[in-house]
């Protein structure tokens, strides 16, 4: 019992990274019918740039300021590196694309996330980021927490929760409550409509880049959160996102954060209760399972959950 | 499609479309490469036979060895001859078919683990080459039949991802299943070819890389570019180009487009395959992380940059990206290179605007009196050393190199140029031409201090952004079609 709960908490915390990750994607597939392959390492450039304001508030161990206020500072910072990076990309890489065969951005995606990974590497090298917060005060962060049978959530787990949870609520409410996002949603449903309606297509799509880019820079130091970063992340960080979009059903906002809770608990529980899946020095069998159900509910049903089937019409 | 045509190209229509195009289309894909008056050379050599082509094309690789006795460079040739036949299986799939295949480097890994499985003293099999080579070639096209299959059910963006599932699959288990494929270890001491007789081509020859394999290389070159050349002018392959037009008006019409895309993607694994089984042979040992992303990419950008679905350009673009790749690891050949592209691109733009001369004047005593300035502040900052040669001493005047510089200046310097670069490309007239002289200059600073202390990445930096700005400037490529999607 005390691991299944664990497990679920492991699960929770992975899961609500996932679905923001998931959620970037599923926005700017609505809009664009894009697969932003880039937006994996848009996502790594999230951790390390929460991680250098990080150091410069003083590190870990030694903050200048209270640990609430470091926490949410790194966060805020990688969501504007993000958002920006996202800007730039979308208006350099896809914009000129925006009419070309749909092969053409997909390409041109391939290349921008090979060209952040490595530029990403050739300033500040291959070694892992940690950020280390259980250092913080002799590791109250970590040792604190709810009790829940016998086990402890630690306060750090329960933080990142708590945010994704905030996130997503304040996404739903641009979304669904706000003119922005109803021009969103009006674009996502018929683009050309939609410009006809008078609706700025441009900014409706910058702003879709801004909102996707700056949860993944918040779903980075999240993730860095749990475990060190390093440039090489952003690959398979993005493939789990677009999983947990697919499962969804991409292109539905409700279903990328149901596909990245699932997602999350599936790797959290084969992980832990599949015989071998996961053997300590890294190699993850678990990620064998978690593709080869992904390649089978892609061929069965790659509309999600929530998506709708697209029909094509002739 | 925009209906601009890009600067530079231009458009001569007046000979009207050919019978059977459409005239809209024919207007958009009729933007020339080179100016009008080379028309007449160009009419000229597109009369020759493409065979005649590829005799001259195999005759100079073949003597090529004989001057250059050096063992790197054959290898380097080896090593492209190789990018060749991946880049001709890729075409097929991706060119032809109009299918985006991510996994296609893990046929390739298949045919390499095949062979290093089969004749190895990792499991003692020692098979003869003639059987093993075409038994990994059934391998590779079966396998390419498997991942075929989601291709029935899926388009566009789910195949791609798919398919790069498969990639990530084929990387997990050669990670992870160690008993069989060595885990990250990969497998070593594995068998070169064999002749009928026994005797064995080794791959060094007194130290040097032998030249037999190169040959053998190019021989199977000439037979996949034949074969898929008849198989593309043959039914087949005018039902893939109609495929990869409109899948639907296809099926339409009675195409069998689910088998097609299933041969499509399997004579693209059957010639990857067998390039991985020339890799194992030669290199003696495979690791998982020798068929993963980045070889994609690397072979990606060849296709796209000779130009997809031109068999001819996508060799083009494997002879100019693996040299490229192998001149980028060498830092005083880079140096020259980027100073040499940086001219070339200089004089492309100039052709067009003459205020381009001036620019690059303005960018030369820019750079001199930016020395001079930083060398009386500080003698540190032009303390740096760049390298031996004439060249380097003339850079060694003209860009600022500090000794050793200040953490923050890489990373600002690099987010700088790339800012600057992207300005330039939206500002216009004036303007853009001042900005362009500190722009190159930070351009030529950041390559000296930043990419030359790091060619691992810095390389595959510029692959990406060749990848990025073709996509933007010119998607068909070198010597590709414009491709129109007609709405």
């Amino acid at each position: 019992m005390d691991q299944f709960i664990q497990l679920t908490v492991d699960g929770l915390t992975l899961g609500s990274v996932y679905a923001l990750i998931a959620l970037g994607y599923t926005l700017v597939y609505g809009v664009l019918k894009l697969l932003n392959f880039a937006h994996g390492d848009v996502f790594m450039v999230g951790t390390f740039a929460g991680f250098g304001v990080l150091q410069a508030l003083g590190g870990p161990a030694t903050p200048k300021v209270p640990i609430w206020l470091v926490i949410t500072l790194v966060t805020l910072a990688a969501m504007a590196v993000c958002a920006a990076l996202g800007v730039v990309i979308e208006r350099f890489a896809y914009r000129p694309l925006r009419d070309a065969p749909r092969i053409a951005p997909l390409i041109s995606a391939l290349g921008v996330s090979f060209f952040l990974a490595n530029s990403m590497q050739l300033l500040f090298g291959a070694t892992p980021r940690n950020y280390d917060l259980f250092q913080y005060h002799g590791g109250s962060l970590y040792l604190r927490g709810l009790h829940i049978g016998g086990v402890t959530v630690p306060l750090l787990r329960i933080i990142t929760i708590v945010a994704a949870f905030v996130l997503m609520v304040i996404l739903w409410f641009l979304v669904n409550k706000t003119r922005t996002g109803k021009a969103m949603r009006a674009t996502s449903f018929d683009r050309e409509a939609a410009a006809m309606m008078g609706i700025d297509i441009d900014r409706v799509i910058v702003f879709t880049f801004i909102l996707g880019s700056a949860l993944a820079g918040a779903a980075g130091v999240m993730f860095s959160l749990r475990v060190p970063t390093n440039v090489s992340i952003g690959f398979i960080a993005g493939l789990k996102g677009f999983i947990a979009a697919v499962i969804g059903g991409i292109g539905s906002i409700p279903g990328a954060m149901a596909g990245g809770l699932i997602l999350g608990f599936l790797e959290s529980y084969i992980q832990g209760y599949v015989h071998g899946a996961h053997i300590p020095d890294g190699t993850q069998w678990s990620d064998l399972y978690v593709f080869s159900v992904l390649i089978a509910l892609m061929l069965f049903r790659h509309q999600g959950l929530f998506g709708r089937p697209d029909i094509r019409k002739v | 499609m925009s209906d601009s045509t890009p600067h530079g190209f231009h458009s001569t229509g007046a000979e009207g479309p050919a019978i059977g195009q459409d005239e809209w289309v024919a207007r958009h894909a009729d933007v020339r490469f080179l100016p009008a008056r080379f028309a007449v050379v160009e009419r000229r050599l597109r009369g020759v036979p493409w065979w005649a082509w590829l005799t001259l094309f195999v005759a100079v690789f073949c003597l090529f060895p004989i001057v250059e006795p050096s063992g790197y460079v054959r290898q380097v040739a080896f090593q492209t001859v190789l990018y060749m036949l991946l880049a001709l299986g890729l075409n097929v799939v991706v060119g032809w078919g109009g299918l985006l295949d991510l996994g296609y480097v893990a046929f390739y890994g298949i045919g390499a683990y095949a062979y290093a499985l089969l004749d190895s003293p990792h499991y003692g099999i020692h098979l003869p080459t003639l059987v093993s080579v075409p038994l990994i070639v059934l391998i590779g096209a079966l396998a390419g039949l498997v991942l075929g299959l989601p291709s029935w059910r899926l388009t566009g963006d789910y195949l791609a991802i798919v398919t790069l599932f498969f990639l990530q699959l084929f990387q997990t288990v050669t990670t992870n299943w160690q008993n069989v494929t060595g885990g990250p270890f990969g497998i070593l001491n594995i068998d070169p070819f064999g002749l009928p007789g026994g005797h064995k081509l080794q791959p060094e020859h007194g130290g040097v890389f032998a030249v037999s394999y190169l040959y053998v290389a190019l021989a199977f070159f000439v037979v996949v570019f034949v074969a898929l050349r008849l198989l593309n002018n043959s039914r087949t392959g005018r039902a893939w180009r109609s495929l990869r037009e409109d899948p639907l008006a296809a099926e339409a019409m009675g195409m069998p487009v689910n088998w097609l895309k299933l041969l499509a993607f399997s004579c693209g694994a059957a010639v990857a395959a067998l390039t991985g089984s020339m890799y194992a042979a030669l290199f003696g040992n495979v690791f998982p992380l020798s068929f993963y992303f980045v070889t994609l990419i690397t072979v990606y950008t060849m296709v796209i940059l000779g130009g997809s679905g031109n068999q001819a350009g996508v060799v083009l673009g494997a002879l100019i990206i693996s040299p490229l790749l192998e001149v980028l690891r060498d830092a005083d050949k880079s140096r020259v290179l980027f100073f040499v592209a940086l001219v070339g691109g200089l004089v492309v733009l100039g052709r067009r605007n003459r205020r381009i001369a001036v620019v690059a004047g303005a960018t030369l005593v820019f750079g001199f009196v930016l020395h001079a300035i930083a060398r009386m502040i500080d003698g540190r900052w032009v303390a740096g050393h760049p390298g031996a040669g004439s060249f380097a001493r003339f850079v060694e005047h003209w860009v600022i190199a500090p000794e050793q510089p200040a953490r923050w200046i890489a990373p600002a310097a690099y987010v700088g140029v790339i800012g600057a670069a992207l300005l330039c490309t939206v500002l216009r007239g004036i303007v853009r031409d001042v900005a362009l002289v500190p722009t190159i200059y930070l351009g030529a600073f950041v390559w000296e201090n930043v990419m030359l202390a790091k060619p691992e990445p810095a390389r595959y930096i510029v692959l990406g952004v060749i990848l990025i700005v073709l996509m933007v400037i010119r998607p068909n490529g070198l010597l590709g079609e414009r491709r129109v999607e007609i709405v």
